[in-house]
């Protein structure tokens, strides 16, 4: 009996499907580089240097906190890089050193490790930062100011958001769907490109890295609203094209609202999540203060999460409550 | 190992493993030298055994007076050793060695007489024998709950066919055998579960020999894991959906294997108990071998013959791939209910890790039985195992195990599930024990 050989012996089942967090994050940053590359191509070097800065200060403030609260390293799982990758994508090529390290500490410590790390998270850890960064420092977001020195070859060098906030929707009219599409607008480094984000997301959704109930549900929400405000009076409010197109709209759709931890897993409760955050961003945009209400419609629908996801199937076999 | 799909919109797909009217042709192995017996009762001692004591292939033995618990020899030697077996989850058993003689002498245990045909003289001594029928749920009695008895020609897991096998090769067993467990068990009706292949007409005959002899009726199941568990069949095939927390048998229906009910028959019309039994070895290339082996045989003997080579941290399973049950040693015998025995390579072992749900929400979307396992998970690895039962439905869970085969964090999701379940049924009887 010495010689035995040992076995591994574990409970069932016995495969894997050889899914994996690291995969995931992994397919998640893949699915961003369209949209990245092109806000390289019309932005230059300060926006890679952005891009990067924001990746490993993410992933070293995953460390830290792993360090200071003796846990587990848990860089490797991808999942840091992927918030500080999506945080990037939404900050102007111009954002200052420590907006980025602190943008990254927010959403890294604030809004993901000290809820209890990947899975825990109640809100976006992303948006709670860009929510938390637009309300201290809201010039860094006005992109109007941020990318004043940039001359590039766009219909008009205005922010489409603001511009319609500001002055009714024909201060847009420079910006044809297509030029809204192929990222001739100015805004967030990986944000402006609607062609590369819808690609990256139809790639993820195919893939099943993210649910695309959610996805669609949200576009729906968007275009539905938008329409019934468009229809309403067309020249405050813009067009259903002009809001899916603009601002951090398609970022928010694809690896804003989908994200794991705080959204639904179920499909009626998945449709609502995405309605709800699509009907809040044309809301707050249209009727609120915020230019973009992307971020604060993200949170308002995370809050709902844990309540919508309620609404669930019938369970085999179940027993009412006596 | 089937892997995750490039396109992740689609479930995955297990599809039965389907011998598709092809004939198969167990392959024997040679006599064990000795073969090793569960006795369903904790170990005390040697009871009514003695070591040296000699017994006949087929011959009942006993272990203690006061317990229901007994073996069947499946070899002629001598009583080489009992010992204390504790299986999973605590389970006591008495292992029983026997070192095989050369002669054979077999047992007739009962008669030809159509009187020994009776639930008691089964319950006596059928329990042990391959498939190990479930004929303790029966009573003699008007009373006897169990209305429908399913009879399973299909493997409930992936890549085993012996009960197909079975199916195909016993027709006539298995009739005889149905007609003598309706008559014993005052069933009201016998169906039989057999693998939907529309383009093999040689199961279906089988069965229709099978089902037109003996007036059991016969039902197709999905080719789909996990449509061959009792719960589903019960479900999709009955129409009878088993209430979360209760037994199969508590709503009237019993499962036997097709092995099962073919050992039924062969004994009463023998006069013997059969003591061979069919397995499907899975090796470490997934190919797959129908062998029949004495009850008992160390799967050692088993591996040797088949030119199975096991390393250090490789797996043997005891089953199927998503719900079988990981052994320890090259001892372990052949049990009564082994319809497969399965080796993974080292390489191939899947890990699992203690990293916490990322609510992808995979689980909850594959689940037959809508179980919202993101969040039972969560319970279960606080602890929080009432909580798990009566706010997220964790006595639903019908143990198929696909929630663990999906999950992206690698958790152990059925592990706890089934932990969730044993901790709470031990609190329940320790409860039961303080206020007695």
């Amino acid at each position: 009996m010495l010689n035995q050989k040992k076995f591994i012996v574990s409970h069932a089942p016995f495969w894997h499907n050889g899914s994996g967090i690291t995969e995931r994050s992994y397919h998640t940053m893949l699915a961003a580089l369209p949209a990245l590359l092109m806000g390289f191509y019309q932005y230059g070097m300060p926006a890679v240097g952005v891009i990067s800065l924001s990746v490993s200060a993410a992933m070293l403030w995953e460390l830290a906190f792993n360090k200071a609260a003796k846990l587990p390293v848990t860089v490797g799982d991808g999942n840091a890089a992927v918030v500080g990758l999506v945080l990037a994508m939404l900050l102007p090529a111009t954002a200052p050193w420590w907006i980025v390290i602190m943008g990254t500490f927010l959403a890294v410590v604030v809004g993901k490790n000290i809820f209890g790390g990947i899975g825990s998270n109640p809100f976006n850890p992303v948006a709670v930062a860009v929510a938390m960064m637009m309300l201290s420092w809201g010039g860094c977001f006005d992109f109007n100011q941020s990318l004043v020195n940039y001359e590039l070859n766009f219909p008009s060098m205005v922010y489409p958001l603001t511009a319609v906030k500001n002055f009714g929707v024909s201060a847009a009219d420079a910006f044809t769907v297509s030029d809204l599409i192929w990222g001739k607008q100015i805004g967030g480094i990986g944000a402006g490109f609607g062609l590369g984000l819808i690609v990256g997301g139809i790639y993820l959704m195919l893939r099943g890295f993210i649910r695309w109930e959610i996805s669609l549900s949200f576009i729906a929400g968007i275009i539905l609203t938008a329409l019934l405000f468009n229809t309403s009076d067309p020249s405050r409010y813009g067009s259903p094209m002009l809001h899916l197109f603009s601002g951090y709209t398609l970022v928010a759709v694809f690896f804003l609202a989908p994200e794991d931890s705080s959204s639904p897993v179920n499909f009626i409760p998945m449709l609502l999540y995405g309605l709800t955050a699509g009907v809040m961003t044309v809301l707050i945009r249209n009727i609120g203060a915020y230019a973009d209400g992307v971020i604060f419609a993200i949170l308002v629908a995370n809050l709902l999460n844990p309540l919508l996801d309620k609404i669930r199937p019938k369970t085999l076999g179940h027993i009412g409550k006596a | 190992m089937i892997k995750r799909s490039f396109f992740g919109l689609t479930k995955p797909r297990f599809a039965y493993e389907s011998v598709n009217g092809k004939s198969l042709k167990p392959e024997k192995i040679s006599m064990p030298r000795s073969v090793t017996l569960f006795c369903k009762a904790p170990y005390k001692g040697n009871g009514l055994l003695t070591i040296g004591e000699k017994v006949k292939t087929g011959q009942k033995l006993v272990l203690y007076g006061d317990s229901e618990g007994y073996v069947i020899s499946s070899v002629t030697g001598t009583v080489s050793s009992v010992s204390p077996y504790i299986g999973d989850f605590g389970k006591s058993y008495t292992a029983i060695t026997i070192s095989a003689a050369t002669q054979e002498e077999t047992e007739d245990v009962f008669g030809k007489d159509p009187a020994d045909i009776s639930l008691e003289n089964a319950k006596k001594y059928l329990a042990f024998s391959p498939g190990a029928p479930a004929l303790e749920n029966f009573s003699g009695s008007d009373e006897s709950q169990i209305k429908t008895i399913v009879v399973c020609g299909v493997d409930a897991d992936l890549l085993i066919f012996t009960q197909q096998y079975v199916m195909s090769s016993r027709s006539e067993d298995i009739s005889k055998g149905i007609s003598i467990l309706k008559r014993i068990t005052g069933a009201e009706s016998v169906v039989i579960a057999i693998p939907c292949n529309g383009n093999a007409p040689g199961s279906m005959k089988n069965a229709g020999a099978v089902g037109g002899a003996s007036g059991a009726e016969i039902r197709e199941i999905r080719s789909e894991y996990p449509a061959a568990l009792p719960h589903m069949i019960a479900k999709e095939v009955l129409g009878q959906v088993v209430p979360a927390g209760k037994t199969w048998e508590e709503i009237g229906i019993g499962f036997f294997s097709a092995e099962a009910v073919a050992s039924v028959g062969q004994a009463f019309s023998s006069g013997r108990i059969p003591v061979s039994k069919a397995v499907t070895l899975i090796k470490k290339d997934m190919s797959k071998v129908l062998i029949e082996v004495r009850l008992g045989t160390p799967l050692r003997d088993i591996f040797d013959a088949f030119d199975v080579k096991l390393n250090e941290k490789d797996r043997i399973i005891i089953g199927g791939p998503l719900t079988g049950a990981a052994v320890y040693s090259e001892d372990f015998p052949v049990q009564p209910d082994t319809d497969a025995i399965m080796v993974q390579d080292a390489e191939s072992v899947s890990p699992v890790s203690d990293y916490p749900c990322i609510n992808c929400g995979e689980c909850v979307r594959i689940c037959p039985a809508n179980i919202p396992v993101n969040m039972l998970v969560r319970f279960c690895e606080a602890g929080q195992y009432q909580g798990a039962a009566d706010m997220y439905d964790l006595y639903a869970c019908i143990g198929c195990g696909l929630c663990s085969f999906v999950c992206t964090a690698k958790i152990p999701i059925f592990q706890y599930i089934r932990l969730a379940k044993y901790e709470l049924e031990r609190m329940r009887l320790t409860e039961e024990a303080a206020n007695a």
